[in-house]
């Protein structure tokens, strides 16, 4: 990789992991262009979780290489922000909304280094742009699901990352919090960052995203939403157990 | 025993054996906490049981009661309880309570037999074993509280200086994982941290009790607080008190062993915690009582109130036999139209029948604005 | 053996088998750690109890012991109610309270009678045999062997009569219910069988080590097959074992006998854990060797069999990585030649049609 060529923002090459002895992801290569905002989707169990998780190795990868902006994983973990799902944590945790959102700069703190004004400052302004300044005081076991998952991205947001790795972001928010966190992800990918983010919800792909990885084990096909999200790749990803299928140039709208 | 208290806190001995028990108190209460918030508590049970064999082999060893042999002899054998768990755990289908479960009765049972066996070696003072099973905090002299406050300033410098990575550890370890911090070295260092805590409560708690010095005040504590740090600094203030209270307890009546003592005091603040803060048992059932209650009358003002819009008469009187008909089994509706009739919202007319008062109808129109209508 | 050791394994025998009958139910509905609960927390109802009628093995003594076993659950399922105690934070609080007024009673007003502080811990078998039930004059044995006896006769009644009930509500609760098998109900049962077991053996090995007895032989067994009825079997065979072994060590270094055979019921599991056949340590890894080298052969061969298509060859940056190093490699092409799946033409490596239906079968069907 010549430093001339723009490296894509992410790129896994043989990307396979295994549980025990079952395969979740089987030598998956995807290369995610500069600025994109993808979505993964796939049947339950095709491994979007598993992908997410591995490209930051969360989890052991069997084989693989991961690379970010051109450089291995490892050397770029500041490039990449993560917004896990809002179930994988204790909302009855004693902290506060902004607490919670400072947490994105201990990162860039490092070791033993307390937060200080600096980074209470940036957590407030990341509350802002999720619209949620108002709570920064309050309890996070008092929010709802969709402010939980605004705080999480707001958390995502104060680590200034170039890349955006979302595992379900609009799992069961409410429709307000799903329109501000696609106009917040436009904004990032307008601003030249990357976002990936595993999509439940086949309805709102073309309306969100405008390039799509289809997984199911291993990769079935990746691009862009209107040339490979169509029946014949939803039929070889989810087998017949999908109603919904695309047609060319339909302008479905969920609402 | 306001005098027996005066002559305590005046008597040197008694001030040292206080101090030990106040310190102990603060750690546990700190270093508990970590252990609450992880969902742990069961693993510090597991470990203060483990701690036996270690004790008692370094006994046998050592041959004397030397207390730093004794401290490292029980940290070993509580972090190899833990890591044989982790072993089970992470390489069979056994789940983790079982996995505990074991733990705790083969360490504590291999303890017990190896009692028995030093019992019988020439020169073992037999007393001076048994303090660690239920604690006796009359034998802390001032060497004892030494250790007991330089190993708790080591956990409690630790815990502040990893602050906000033992906060990431407990609240969402993968996120804190990929921000490049290595979560087995802090998950490593919070097992340290409590080791060390039951370490210095062994000799005032007792190895069989000393997992509630850790669990009950944090629980105590996060019932009246939301914030991590206040948390923590009241959990260490209600240990530390429950600590010196079960010390004096335990000295003032005869036959009453220390680490029980303790206890109880320590457990009658959490179960109150739990019972009576905001957030407590019966607080939450008041609050759900007090809604259902309120719920069931705007619904009988409404059913009221759609009655009458029928008969086109808003004041138009109703039995409540029919009121009673669309509702639940078990729904009391006199008990609601007698707590609508003391807010001046209902009125009786006649032995069975009820009306909307006029300001009962203002209330329905304010209650529910969709359903207003002409 | 003297008939007074005789007496004692009779005793051990009959406690081990009556506590891992239900232990194998609490280990699969994850509940180990409630029996630390239950047995702590009896003694509480032990002593009170034992105040009233001064006769361990009464009967009276030991059903209102049992029933604070189960008053203990339902306290902590009362406290765990609380929006912010969370499930073992729970347990945590309830059971040393219980203990610890236990203690304090025990130290303070029970001194010099039957049961102190030393035989809540130890347990006292060698003892109970010297309780014996005369009846007009004859010796018909041990008591606690009687009242122990009605214990295990107890329990295996409650599993055969609820075998099926336990079991489908242990598997899933909530289909459980859905058929009418009232699951809260089985569970509050179990708890009380639990709790009136704990209570007999008190007796023999003191209010800690029963949890030994009741969770490590269901562990072992449950590493060694997948029949919940071979499970349960197997259980009792391990608790005997485990028992009569402990009491032989017991008796050898002249030790505590509750607390050897805790300690070799862990040792039990420790063999079990390592050696058994498909489950065991040794296993595991054996078969995680051999997965790493079924997953190399099949990405060896699924690279061969696009080359030989003309299919995007893509050059393997990771190569290194999939085996681990040239020797692996080395090993894997060997065991790939050996099967015939492929061979070797002028240093390169081609598929034979074994391998090429290897291929097919195997990982496109995937």
């Amino acid at each position: 990789m010549s430093s001339g060529e723009q490296s894509p923002a992410v790129r896994v090459t043989d990307l396979t992991v295994a549980y025990g002895d079952k395969t979740v992801l089987w030598d998956i290569d995807l290369e995610i262009p500069i600025g994109s905002m993808v979505a993964v989707v796939g049947p339950n169990g095709a491994g979007k979780t598993t992908l997410i998780k591995s490209i930051q190795g969360l989890v052991p990868r069997v084989a693989g290489v991961v690379s970010i902006h051109g450089k291995p994983y490892e050397k770029q973990r500041k490039e990449v922000s993560y917004v896990p799902q809002r179930g994988s944590v204790d909302w009855d945790f004693p902290t506060s909304v902004v607490d919670t959102v400072k947490m994105g700069s201990y990162g860039d703190l490092g070791w033993i280094r307390r937060p200080g004004k600096k980074e209470h400052e940036k957590a407030l302004s990341a509350l802002e742009k999720v619209d949620m300044l108002e709570f920064a005081q309050r309890q996070i076991s008092q929010l709802s699901g969709g402010q939980q998952q605004r705080v999480f991205l707001a958390r995502a947001l104060v680590q200034s990352a170039s890349v955006y790795l979302l595992d379900e972001p609009f799992q069961g928010v409410d429709a307000t919090t799903e329109k501000a966190i696609v106009r917040i992800l436009k904004e990032l990918t307008d601003g030249g960052k990357t976002v990936l983010a595993v999509h439940h919800d086949l309805n709102t792909v073309s309306e969100y995203y405008e390039q799509i990885a289809i997984l199911n084990v291993g990769l079935v096909a990746s691009g862009r939403v209107d040339e490979v999200f169509n029946s014949e790749n939803l039929m070889k990803a989810y087998g017949g157990k999908t109603s919904f299928f695309p047609e060319r140039k339909s302008s479905r709208r969920a609402v | 025993m306001l005098e027996f208290a005066v002559e305590l806190f005046s008597d040197y001995t008694a001030r040292t054996i206080l101090l030990g028990a106040a310190s102990l108190g603060i750690v546990s209460g700190v270093v508990g906490s970590y252990a609450v918030l992880r969902k742990q508590s069961l693993v510090g049970d597991v470990m203060s049981h483990a701690a036996l064999p270690g004790i008692v082999l370094a006994f046998i060893i050592m041959g004397v009661k030397e207390q730093l042999p004794i401290f490292i002899g029980a940290a070993l054998s509580a972090v190899l309880a833990v890591f044989l768990i982790n072993l089970v755990t992470s390489n069979s289908r056994i789940k983790t309570d079982s996995a505990m479960g074991m733990a705790l009765s083969v360490f504590f049972g291999l303890g017990l037999v190896l009692l028995t066996y030093a019992q019988k070696m020439p020169d073992a003072n037999q007393a001076g074993l048994d303090k660690f099973l239920f604690g006796q905090a009359e034998a802390l002299v001032e060497k004892d509280v030494l250790i007991i406050g330089v190993t708790g300033l080591f956990a409690l410098l630790v815990v502040g200086l990893f602050w906000k990575e033992f906060k990431l550890l407990c609240f969402d370890p993968d996120f804190g994982g990929t921000m490049g911090f290595s979560m087995k070295s802090l998950d490593l260092l919070v097992t340290a941290v409590i080791v060390s805590a039951i370490v210095i409560g062994l000799q005032t708690v007792g190895v069989v009790l000393m997992s509630s010095m850790l669990i009950a005040p944090a629980v105590a504590a996060r019932q009246w607080t939301g914030g991590m740090g206040s948390m923590v600094i009241l959990a260490a203030l209600i240990a530390a008190v429950s600590g010196v209270t079960g010390v004096a307890l335990s000295a003032g009546f005869e036959n009453v062993p220390t680490g029980p003592a303790v206890i109880v005091c320590v457990s009658v603040i959490a179960f109150f915690s739990v019972l009576f803060s905001p957030n407590g048992f019966f607080t939450l059932r008041f609050k759900d009582a007090r809604s259902r209650r309120e719920i069931k009358k705007d619904y009988v003002l409404k059913a009221l109130h759609d009655l009458a819009l029928e008969h086109d008469d808003p004041g138009y009187a109703h039995s409540e036999r029919l009121l009673a008909l669309g509702s639940e089994k078990g729904f009391n509706v006199r008990k609601s139209l007698s707590q609508l009739k003391a807010a001046g919202y209902v009125e009786r007319a006649g032995e069975e029948n009820w009306r909307l008062t006029p300001s009962g109808i203002r209330q329905i129109r304010e209650l529910s604005p969709l359903e207003r209508s002409g | 053996m003297s008939p007074h050791q005789f007496d004692i394994q009779l005793l051990a025998i009959i406690v081990a088998a009556s506590c891992a009958i239900p232990g194998a139910f609490l280990v699969l509905r994850r509940m180990s750690m409630m029996t630390d609960a239950i047995s702590h927390s009896i003694l509480l109802g032990i002593i009170l109890a034992f105040f009233l009628v001064k006769d361990l093995s009464s009967p009276i003594l030991i059903i209102g012991a049992a029933a604070s076993g189960v008053l203990a659950i339902s306290l902590i399922e009362a406290v765990n109610r609380a929006r912010l105690v969370k499930k073992d934070a729970s347990i945590g609080i309830v059971f040393p309270f219980l203990f610890s007024v236990a203690v304090i009673l025990l130290s303070k007003y029970a001194r010099n009678v039957h049961i102190d502080t030393h035989s809540v811990l130890l347990g006292e078998i060698a003892f109970a045999p010297f309780n014996r039930l005369i009846l007009s004059g004859m010796d018909l044995g041990p008591k606690s062997a009687y009242v122990m006896g009605s214990i295990l006769l107890l329990n295996l009644l409650f599993i055969s009569f609820f075998y099926k009930e336990l079991k489908v509500s242990t598997f899933d609760e909530s289909f459980a219910s859905s058929i009418g098998f009232r699951p809260r109900l089985i569970h509050y049962l179990l708890m009380a069988v639990v709790s009136l077991t704990c209570v007999g053996a008190f007796d023999a090995v003191g209010s800690i080590l029963v949890i030994a007895l009741i969770v490590i032989p269901p562990c072992c067994a449950y590493l060694l097959t997948d029949s919940l009825f071979r499970m349960i079997l197997l259980s009792v065979v391990f608790g005997i074992s485990a028992a009569v072994s402990g009491f032989w060590v017991a008796n050898w270094l002249d030790v505590n006998i509750a607390g050897s055979m805790a300690f070799v019921c862990g040792v039990f599991f420790l063999m079990v854990f390592l050696l058994a056949p498909q489950r065991g340590l040794f296993g595991i890894m054996r078969e995680k060797r051999k997965q790493r080298m079924d997953f190399a052969e099949a990405s060896l061969l699924v690279s061969l069999y696009n080359q030989e298509r003309g299919e995007s060859v893509k050059n393997h940056p990771d190569s290194r990585s999939m085996f681990r190093s040239a020797d692996f490699a080395s090993k894997v092409v060997e065991f790939l030649k050996q099967k015939g799946e492929i061979a070797v033409a002028g240093g390169k490596l081609f598929l034979t049609e074994k391998g090429r239906e290897r291929v097919r079968t195997t990982v496109e069907g995937r």
